[in-house]
């Protein structure tokens, strides 16, 4: 199993996730550069959090034209999975992987902090790892992850239950007081209709290691290593 | 010639921004203003070419990388100078 991070001009969470991969869960793992046209055999394609090409004109809209997503497109139609964290995520949309988009908090500001999450359902490579019903709780840090779709989109996502993190209190209750940024659905994170491909605001490679914080985002990882064990 | 591009929030898109612009103006004392939304301004300086042609060109540009258009509507404009 062997995990491949896209680094592209402006990431700074790329090595949080190498590190996380390789010291933490012992998984192979090596970056690639967003001008490379190989992938190096990874198995699993994560596009990490950061300021990929500076946002510039919208955050994710320079990246996805990046050399290196040609290859990644491939990946993800061959049914392959693919993480994107963060700006990951915002790239995932802009490129037409993911529905939706990511806009601006509706705070207007920059948030920064631990929040908690409700796994909606087991059913998926990137949760099967985790306990039903578990609430997980994982740093954010964006200034634009409202995550917004046409009510049609929002009514796909619910009805092939493709939202698998929504912000909600530590016992799982969903409610505004609790949403930190204006998402619909207060959705953190979803999945493809193929269920290969998945994008999330928070940030599971920072709770990697107990002594970071928490090892919370580790399931998600692991549940993609045991499709390939 | 010129193409003056304006890009602006879809009108049923929550626009945080404008909303915060709209308060300070009535803080200001502006009560005329209903709603304010904030988009992008851009200009390309273009070759010589028939207006239609680069008219039909930057709205390609503008589907394909100046807006996103699942939440933004765009505008072009050909000048000749």
């Amino acid at each position: 199993m062997r995990f491949g991070i896209v680094v592209f001009p402006g990431s700074n969470c790329d090595h949080d996730c190498y590190w996380g991969l390789k010291h933490d869960l012992a998984y192979e793992v090596n970056f690639l550069w967003h001008r490379q046209k190989d992938l190096v055999g990874s198995d699993c394609i994560i596009l990490p959090g950061g300021f990929a090409h500076g946002d510039y004109l919208r955050a994710g809209a320079i990246a996805r034209f990046s050399p290196i997503m040609e290859e990644v497109v491939k990946h993800a139609h061959n049914g392959k999975p693919v993480i994107g964290i963060c700006n990951g995520f915002q790239v995932l949309t802009e490129i037409g992987l993911l529905p939706g988009a990511l806009l601006k908090n509706n705070t207007l500001s920059f948030i920064h902090k631990p929040v908690t999450l409700r796994i909606e359902h087991r059913d998926s490579l990137f949760t099967r790892s985790y306990k039903t019903n578990a609430v997980i709780e994982l740093p954010i840090a964006h200034g634009q992850g409202r995550y917004y779709a046409s009510d049609e989109v929002i009514a796909e996502l619910q009805s092939e239950n493709r939202i698998l993190f929504r912000y909600s209190s530590p016992k799982g209750e969903l409610s505004s007081a609790w949403n930190p940024n204006g998402s619909l659905l207060d959705i953190a994170g979803i999945c493809n209709a193929a269920g290969n491909i998945m994008g999330m605001m928070p940030h599971p490679e920072r709770r990697m290691n107990q002594q970071l914080g928490g090892v919370d985002g580790r399931a998600i990882f692991q549940g993609v290593a045991q499709a390939f064990a | 010639m010129k193409a003056l591009v304006y890009i602006t929030p879809k009108a049923d898109i929550l626009d945080p921004q404008g909303k915060a612009v709209g308060s300070a103006l009535q803080d200001l004392g502006y009560e005329g203003v209903d709603e304010v939304k904030v988009g992008r301004y851009v200009t390309l300086q273009l070759k010589s070419q028939p207006v239609d042609q680069a008219k039909a060109q930057v709205e390609d540009m503008c589907r394909k990388l100046l807006a996103n258009i699942n939440v933004e509507t765009f505008r072009v404009e050909i000048t000749e100078d």
